[in-house]
């Protein structure tokens, strides 16, 4: 209560302003993919008809589909589809790394990992679905109330260079996505990576780059910093340095690719100089294996 | 200078300059570009990546290059190369400076004079003595040599003559010379005799060197006149190749400013060095024009002024009388015709126009009485200088023009009647001339003996009448009188124009007299013997550069030194006024020519061929600006900032550097004034319409525009004629020539037009328009002064060209153009209707129950029957206004219509039913 009303208001307003357009972008990347409750395939408790199977000794009167043993001799009982809601756990590297974009006035990688989170995430509440973050912050809910409080915490910055995947406070038999660029150190990821396989936690990985990174159009004697400017690195010939550096980069995806197939995860690598449809429908489709 | 090979440079110490180029390489090549620094994200897949080159920090050798060669161009530059460089000229002992100073000289003068001051400093840098002759201005003694200082401070008081030196005294001048001097002689580049002589005296002295300009030099031969054109011959000195020249023929405008008439180009052909140019231009400009030039060349030469040789009288021919279809031997103006053609341009036309023509002699032959309007114009024509012929007639001796008082176009009173003598009923024989005395104009003219006056009109004995005869009977008659109005004449010949009266117009004396009265041209050269002894004044002198100056007090010239036709010294090329015309001197006789100068080859002659000198710094320097421009765009390459959005500007800056030149101002273009009221015309033209004229009295204007659509619909029903809806019409500013018929509804209060509307108005009726004039209250007044209607009636039409008037005579085709008439009602039933008196002497030819009175159309209808009421019907046709009463006003009401259709159709087509060929169904009708 030490702050005034109007400095409240202001400091509150200011935290929030980023939320309705990152909600309202993710809203609208959503309703690109249309999507249902979905069913487990297979029978169990839920609302839609599965399919038909005799009725057992076990099964009471009451369920018997009449209708259906009318026109045969046996009696049968209508199996429901399996629909249970599971839960996903969304990781979004939010270090200053990710603050990074080529051309001026672009979507940085930060915009686009967020936006592609949220949308995810709205898209499987609306299947019903729980989310959440990893970490402890805000658990697994269901609702579209929870894409407003995800979208709150998913504006915060992190001070730091490059992310490291958090992967504490998920929940076991869950599913987890992991946006970031993956640049950062990979012991980190392999960590992460390790305790959710130990708690059987399927996934997807997609690494956002920027296009600059993936081409490195740079040439001349130049001095590369990082985002913090903790890190730098001198050259006198840019050019040459990028066979090297692509090496490198496509060493690091591979890595990453093998990380994942070991684990049973999928991994992805976005541009935000794509569109941001393809990079949703892959991550919406790639929670949907192994189901 | 120091020079090394064709290039000599103004200030070679710069040149060490040069030597400082390699360390400035050294220094260049040990300066690297800054880096650019990056934030970037994947330089933690950079971290440990070292460079393989290490001497990549150092600035690439093409760029090197560029910067060492702009900075070896600024040096280049700033040292001041010159290619071609002059050379100096040696010389000692004085210089004598000699210019031609001619009208050939004037075209380039200020170069000239500046060529002089820069050989009068060369000589006095070198310490020697100089002088400056002028070839058309000698002096009497010998060059005086002085400082060559204070003669070049004198140089620029230097004029050139608009006419060439004169021979005899270079011949003397020579001959004095004395002494060794150089000679830089500036010659005009036109060859004269007189130049060998000089030369040789000149080099029997010292080295002669010529400045000529090697610009070409044109003349212009005096203009001719020949067959109606103008013939204008242009001569040129240099003949190598084709050369287009354009001459302007100059004069006063109407208003006296000088404008330029009549331009033409004229072509030399190769090789040639004269051509030939034919102008035919309309009389009026041809009379105006002053002088001839060619454009872009300011020297007399180029300047030919016309005298009077090419003015020719303009005249005018009115006879009174309408267009009757008579005899061409009888006709008034055919003698005049015959005896003015070839030496005099005629003019035909009515009054009006002519005047408007400004013509120098107007002859009236046979014409009485002048409108108020027409006499006032003459007399101001007369006042301003013009003469005005007039010849007697029937028409004259029966009108009453100068009876009692004397008439401002008359020159003597009148007596009543006239003289017939030598006819049927006279007592004497006809008379014959007597000898012209001294006073009179003719005085000198031989008298044939067939010419003879058998009638004529006779002066009223006056104290003035003596000082004004100019010609006489042999018993003391005057036939000829003539008076003097402000700065022109009146002269009457008391004898028709046509043989009727008098042989005079068929004999030569008759050419002789009107010669002799100045109304036929002057020849064009006055020949040798006439001009001894005679005084001519200039008064304006061309000046060398073809400028026509007042002359001032310059004194006169004797007749034989003109005749020569040559200028000089004494007499400078103008116009010089004698007693009664005007000869123009011009530089080029009609023979003269024109040749270039020829120097032997040991001359130098500077200014033809000569290498120029081009100063070479300012490409240097440009060059330089764009090696450092290339430069930056170099760097920005090198460090890869150019990429993106800065290489299209790069692009831009590059391309527009490039291309960079200021597009001329586009000329513009001239708007044609929009049209005026072209709706107007166009409805009024679209088909036939009937035009009322506007009042301003709305009721009047209502009545007028529903009789004579009232009358339109008729006509659409009965005849073929179709008219559209009428429309009303204001004289003042609408075009009359639209509409054949005007209905004009006289109320006592009407404006009268101004004089515009009345030329307007004039030029109507005369063009075949017929106006219906309808005072509407013939009910309280006949026609004449007693009604205010009537009095407003004669006030318009006193301004207006009405012929005589009558009432309609029983057999005019106004009663038989489409319905058989003789009455001609309208709300009123009276028979005042007044049309255009028929000729006296009309008769009936042979079994035609009409005569043949009018061949056009009646140019007025006068009357005050109100037509208009008569005619008028509302939208549906129902009758507007009651006529008469029941069945016979009905009746009257038709035969209004009647006479309406009538009146159209005499408009429409004329007196064609007075055609022979309408008789038999006419005789028909009439039961005959």
């Amino acid at each position: 209560m030490t702050e005034r009303p109007l400095t409240l208001r202001g400091g509150a307003e200011a935290l929030a302003a980023p939320l309705p357009p990152l909600l309202a972008e993710a809203e609208h990347l959503a309703t690109t993919v249309i999507v249902g409750d979905h069913g487990r395939r297979r029978a169990g408790l839920g609302d839609t008809f599965w399919q038909y199977r005799p009725a057992q000794y076990h099964d009471e009167r009451r369920h018997i589909d009449w209708r259906r043993s009318a026109k045969s001799d046996a009696q049968f009982v209508q199996d429901k589809e399996w629909q249970i809601a599971q839960s996903v756990q969304v990781w979004v590297d939010q270090s200053a790394s990710m603050a990074f974009t080529s051309n001026e006035g672009g979507v940085t990688k930060a915009d686009r990992a967020r936006v592609l989170a949220l949308a995810t995430a709205i898209l499987l509440l609306r299947g019903g679905e729980r989310v959440g973050l990893t970490g402890n912050l805000l658990p697994p809910r269901r609702g579209e109330a929870q894409a407003a409080q995800m979208a709150l915490l998913l504006c915060e910055d992190h001070p730091d260079d490059f992310g490291a995947p958090v992967a504490d406070g998920m929940l076991h038999h869950s599913r987890a996505v992991f946006v970031s660029d993956f640049l950062g150190n990979m012991d980190e990821v392999e960590r992460a990576l390790a305790r959710a396989a130990d708690r059987d936690i399927r996934g997807a990985l997609v690494q956002v780059l920027d296009p600059a990174e993936e081409a490195f159009p740079f040439d001349g004697r130049t001095i590369f910093e990082s985002m913090t400017g903790a890190m730098r690195h001198e050259t006198l010939k840019a050019g040459e340095l990028r066979e090297r550096y692509l090496d490198r980069l496509a060493e690091r995806q591979a890595r990453l690719a093998d990380l994942a197939r070991l684990s049973g995860w999928q991994f992805h690598t976005h541009h935000t100089g794509e569109s941001a449809t393809a990079a949703l429908l892959w991550l919406y489709t790639a929670l949907e294996r192994h189901a | 200078m120091w020079s090394l090979g064709p290039i000599a440079f103004g200030a070679p110490w710069l040149l060490l300059g040069l030597i400082a180029l390699p360390i400035l390489w050294l220094l260049l090549r040990a300066v690297p570009p800054a880096p650019t620094r990056r934030r970037f994200p994947g330089v933690a897949l950079l971290l440990g990546l070292a460079d393989d080159e290490s001497q990549t920090d150092r600035t690439p050798w093409w760029l090197l290059v560029l910067r060492m060669l702009a900075v070896a161009a600024v040096i280049l530059g700033f040292a001041g190369p010159v290619l071609n460089p002059q050379d100096d000229r040696p010389g000692r002992g004085p210089l004598l400076v000699l210019v031609d100073g001619t009208w050939a000289d004037a075209r380039d003068w200020p170069r000239r004079l500046d060529r002089v001051e820069a050989a009068l400093r060369d000589a006095a840098s070198d310490g020697r003595r100089a002088a400056l002759v002028q070839l058309t201005d000698l002096p009497a003694e010998g060059p005086v040599f002085r400082d060559a200082q204070a003669v070049a401070q004198e140089a620029a008081g230097l004029v050139p003559r608009p006419h060439g030196p004169a021979s005899e005294a270079i011949a003397d001048w020579v001959e004095a010379l004395s002494g060794d001097f150089d000679t830089f002689w500036l010659s005009d580049g036109v060859a004269r005799d007189s130049r060998a002589d000089l030369l040789a005296g000149l080099e029997a002295r010292g080295i002669v060197r010529v400045f000529e300009s090697p610009r070409p030099i044109y003349g212009l031969a005096p203009p001719r006149f020949e067959d109606g054109t103008v013939m204008l011959e242009a001569l040129r000195a240099r003949t190598v190749g084709t050369a287009e020249l354009r001459v302007n023929a100059i004069g006063p405008d109407p208003a006296g400013v000088e404008r330029r008439l009549a331009s033409e180009t004229l072509g030399f052909a190769a090789d040639e060095g004269r051509a030939t140019l034919e102008l035919s231009l309309p009389p009026e400009l041809r009379n105006r024009i002053t002088r001839f030039e060619v454009e872009g060349v300011p020297s007399a030469g180029a300047v030919a002024l016309a005298d009077d040789a090419l003015k020719r009288r303009e005249v005018a021919l009115i006879s009174g009388g309408n267009d009757r279809e008579e005899l061409e031997l009888l006709d008034p103006l055919h003698y005049l015709r015959q005896a003015l053609a070839p030496s005099a341009d005629l003019v035909d036309g009515t009054l009006a126009d002519v005047l408007l023509a400004n013509p120098d002699v107007i002859v009236l032959a046979d014409v009485a009485t002048l409108s108020a309007l027409e006499a006032e114009d003459l007399e101001a024509w007369v006042e301003d200088g013009g003469l005005l012929v007039r010849f007697a007639g029937p028409r004259l001796a029966a009108s009453d023009v100068s009876r009692e008082a004397l008439d401002p176009l008359m020159p003597v009173r009148l007596r009543a009647g006239g003289r017939s003598i030598g006819g049927a009923m006279s007592w004497g024989e006809p008379k014959a001339l007597a000898p012209f005395d001294a006073e009179s104009p003719f005085h000198g003219l031989g008298i044939p003996e067939d010419v003879a006056v058998s009638a004529q009109v006779m002066a009223q004995p006056d104290p003035t009448l003596a000082s004004r005869v100019i010609a006489q009977l042999a018993d003391g008659t005057p036939l000829v009188t003539r008076k003097d109005a402000g700065q022109g004449n009146i002269v009457l010949f008391h004898v028709t124009a046509n043989a009727e009266w008098s042989t005079l117009p068929l004999s030569g004396l008759f050419v002789q007299m009107l010669e002799r009265l100045a109304v036929s041209t002057r020849p064009a050269v006055p020949d040798l013997e006439a001009m001894e002894g005679t005084n001519w004044m200039p008064e304006d002198v061309l000046n060398a550069f073809g400028v026509l100056e007042d002359a001032g007090a310059l004194p006169g010239v004797d007749g034989s030194r003109l005749a020569n036709l040559t200028p000089g010294a004494e007499m400078p090329p103008g116009l010089y006024a004698g007693e009664e015309r005007r000869i123009a001197v011009n530089v080029f006789n009609t023979d003269s020519r024109l040749q270039a100068t020829t120097w032997p080859d040991r001359i130098p002659v500077e200014g033809l061929e000569m290498a120029r000198e081009t100063a070479l710094k300012g490409w240097l320097l440009g060059g330089a600006l764009m090696l450092l421009m290339l430069d930056i765009l170099a760097v920005l390459a090198l460090s890869s900032r150019l990429r993106g959005p800065r290489a299209g500007v790069a692009a831009a800056v590059l391309g527009l550097a490039l291309a960079g030149l200021p597009t001329p101002p586009q000329a513009q273009e001239d708007e044609a004034a929009p049209p005026v009221s072209e709706d107007f015309a166009v409805a009024a033209t679209s088909n036939v319409v009937l035009a009322y004229v506007e009042t301003g009295i709305p009721r009047v204007d209502e009545m007028s525009e529903a009789g004579l659509y009232g009358l339109s619909n008729t006509l659409f029903q009965r005849t073929s004629i179709e008219p559209s809806m009428p429309m009303g019409v204001d004289p003042e500013t609408d075009e009359l020539a639209f509409f054949p018929f005007l209905y004009w509804p006289v109320t006592a209060d009407q404006d009268l037009p101004s004089r515009a509307a009345y030329a307007k108005l004039n030029r109507y009726l005369r063009t075949g328009g017929m106006i219906l004039f309808d005072t509407r209250d013939a009910d309280l007044a006949r026609f004449g002064s007693s009604s205010p209607e009537g009095q407003r009636l004669q006030a318009i039409a006193r301004g207006l060209d009405i012929p005589p008037l009558e009432p309609i005579p029983q057999d005019h085709v106004l009663t038989r153009t489409f319905y058989l008439l003789q009455d001609f009602p309208g709300r009123h039933a009276t028979r005042d209707v007044w049309v255009e008196a028929a000729p006296p002497d009309a008769q009936a030819a042979e079994g035609m129950p009409f005569r043949d009175l009018n061949d056009g159309v009646t140019p007025v209808v006068i009357g005050g029957n109100d037509w208009a009421a008569a005619w008028a019907t509302d939208e549906t046709g129902a009758p507007l206004v009651p006529i008469g009463r029941g069945m016979a006003g009905e009746r009257q009401r038709e035969i209004a219509m009647r006479f309406g259709v009538n009146l159209v159709m005499h408009v429409l087509t004329g007196n064609y039913k007075s055609d022979q060929v309408h008789v038999p169904a006419l005789l028909d009708r009439l039961g005959q």
